[in-house]
């Protein structure tokens, strides 16, 4: 029981010990955010009834954050580690694939929740945020942390280098979140934008996160839930069997 | 029952891979078969690319075998993952460490690995006999290369493993380590830890391995007591110094180091043989002296095939 659990303490301390670089740098990233884009749209664009855009963006940043953090923790952690060859000292230890599953995880959940906890600590005083159904809001933050701590292992299994990491990061992680409708409601889109918007998992997760602030959002929050838990299990499976078969760490 | 279990028992392990470069199929390891008791101090030798790491990895379950099977202590290094690695505390072969945290803390977080709680006094142990003490709030960044291999051991004998794995940890570092490593490693061994050694320092593996195995392209080519292997090592040495180039009829079965020349001597007559042909090439050797083989000998012995030393091997293999 304490292997797993030491592996998730080592994660969470290496993360919290670069806080300023983890923790900090990325609220402060949502805040100007915040600060340049509310500042600028406030007053000309309303996209829920009543709503003004500081409160329609705040929730996307929130989980914008959640989900690069969580991503960014299991996949560096892993990266950083093949590649200054410190992994071993975890590869030689007792740990089962389903440990090393656990401890990434939740280390990762937990350092994209702390930021994300971060970006509304200082963002939340900007906005009259009416927090429809907080229920709504921890499920989606918790499943959207999850799904990105489980495609952050993968990333990390599967780079060889940081290169492909960033390839990874850029390519993949940047523009899916960044067209998931954190700045914007897929309703202001083109028909054929709209559509490919469904296809991509981090809308659901904004907008499902989002309702439960502003109980407004693009699909059912139903829809959002079963979707984006039905992918973080799917990720979740392909993370736990390359930790199986020791996917390009062990030979 | 468990008195009678070799401590690691190797069974017609084979490693094969394809070569990243070319593409070729690679036999790291061919049919690797034998064990290492309870308590031993056993040296594995061999030159680089003999198999030595790739041995050691799949005993560790860093590498999955090709073919055969590796138990330690009677749990299989697969099927049974768990125990074997708590028995097992290896020292890799790279200087790796995790910049994070201070050696403490690394000392900590390993025990942890392995479900050790409340370790400290042994942990305080360690530190102090691996000459660590003062350095124990440092941070892993700041040590030397003798330092970061100090942590490295005690990283891997923070559990307190019935067998321990040491990969050429003395490479590149200075006489007081070696000492104290090897002073502390031995103290565990009289306690009862088994000890699997690989060195290229193999006036080391003479002093410390009482049984030793060698490797040669991934086959083992002896495996004997150490004792036995010297005593039945072809010849004797002939050891002298010389200013200039060696003859040519000497040269090709001398081993040159800087003035420093040895050749391998039977018997009188050989030895007569050497210094005639010396002689006549109007060469005068200095300090000449004959001296028994040493393991350095029986390993080049072996290593170059050589029919004394190469039928023991198989004898006793």
């Amino acid at each position: 029981m304490i292997g797993w659990l030491t592996l998730f303490y080592k994660e969470v301390l290496r993360f919290w010990k670069v806080a300023f670089q983890t923790v900090a740098a990325p609220v402060l990233t949502a805040l100007m955010y915040l600060l340049i884009f509310g500042h600028v749209l406030q007053d000309r664009v309303q996209v829920y009834p009543g709503v003004g855009y500081t409160d329609f963006l705040i929730p996307g940043l929130v989980m914008m954050s959640v989900l690069q953090n969580a991503f960014a923790n299991s996949s560096s952690s892993l990266i950083q580690s093949k590649m200054m060859g410190n992994l071993v000292f975890v590869l030689l230890t007792p740990l089962s694939p389903w440990n090393w599953f656990c401890a990434y995880m939740l280390s990762s959940m937990v350092r994209g929740l702390v930021v994300g906890l971060g970006v509304l600590l200082v963002t939340v005083w900007f906005s009259s945020l009416p927090w429809a159904a907080p229920l709504w809001i921890a499920a989606f933050a918790v499943l959207g942390a999850g799904l990105l701590s489980a495609m952050g292992i993968i990333a990390g299994l599967w780079s060889e280098k940081f290169d492909q990491m960033a390839a990874f990061q850029n390519f993949v992680i940047m523009p899916m979140t960044f067209l998931s409708g954190v700045f914007y409601s897929i309703h202001s889109l083109p028909d054929f934008w709209q559509t490919a918007s469904h296809f991509n998992p981090f809308f659901y997760m904004i907008d499902g996160f989002r309702h439960g602030f502003l109980g407004h959002s693009d699909v059912s929050p139903w829809i959002s839930l079963a979707l984006v838990g039905s992918a973080c299990l799917v990720m979740s499976a392909v993370a736990l069997h390359l930790l199986r078969i020791g996917f390009k760490i062990r030979s | 029952m468990a008195g009678f279990m070799p401590a690691i028992s190797f069974q017609s392990v084979s490693k094969q891979y394809r070569s990243r470069g070319s593409g070729a199929v690679v036999q790291a390891l061919d049919q690797v078969s034998f064990d290492i008791e309870e308590g031993e101090f056993f040296g594995l030798l061999g030159p680089n690319g003999a198999g030595k790491t790739s041995l050691i990895s799949i005993l560790a379950g860093l590498s999955r075998p090709s073919g055969g099977a590796v138990k330690v202590h009677g749990y299989d290094v697969i099927a049974d993952f768990a125990q074997a690695r708590r028995c097992l505390g290896v020292v890799p072969q790279e200087l790796v460490f995790d910049p994070f945290f201070s050696v403490r803390e690394t000392l900590r977080i390993q025990s942890g690995y392995f479900g050790v709680r409340r370790n400290e006094a042994w942990i305080d142990e360690l530190l102090e006999c691996l000459g660590l003490a003062d350095k124990a709030g440092a941070n892993m960044r700041q040590l030397s290369g003798g330092m970061k291999r100090r942590v490295l051991v005690a990283q891997a004998l923070v559990h307190k493993p019935k067998v321990i794995v040491l990969d050429e940890p003395t490479a590149g570092v200075d006489v007081e380590l070696r000492q104290t490593l090897w002073q502390f490693i031995a103290r565990l061994n009289r306690q009862g830890s088994t000890v699997l050694l690989t060195t290229h320092y193999l006036e080391e593996a003479e002093a410390l391995c009482p049984r030793i195995a060698m490797l040669k392209s991934g086959k083992v080519v002896a495996l004997s007591n150490t004792c036995d292997l010297l005593q039945n090592a072809s010849s004797n040495v002939m050891r002298f110094k010389l200013d200039h180039e060696l003859p040519p009829l000497l040269a090709v079965k001398a081993r040159v180091t800087g003035r420093v020349v040895q050749l391998p001597a039977h018997d009188a007559q050989e030895i007569e043989t050497h210094l005639a042909i010396l002689r006549q090439a109007g060469l005068q050797p200095q300090d000449v002296e004959i001296r028994k083989a040493d393991l350095e000998d029986v390993f080049l012995e072996v290593m170059n095939c050589q029919p004394g030393v190469a039928a023991t091997a198989e004898e006793l293999a």
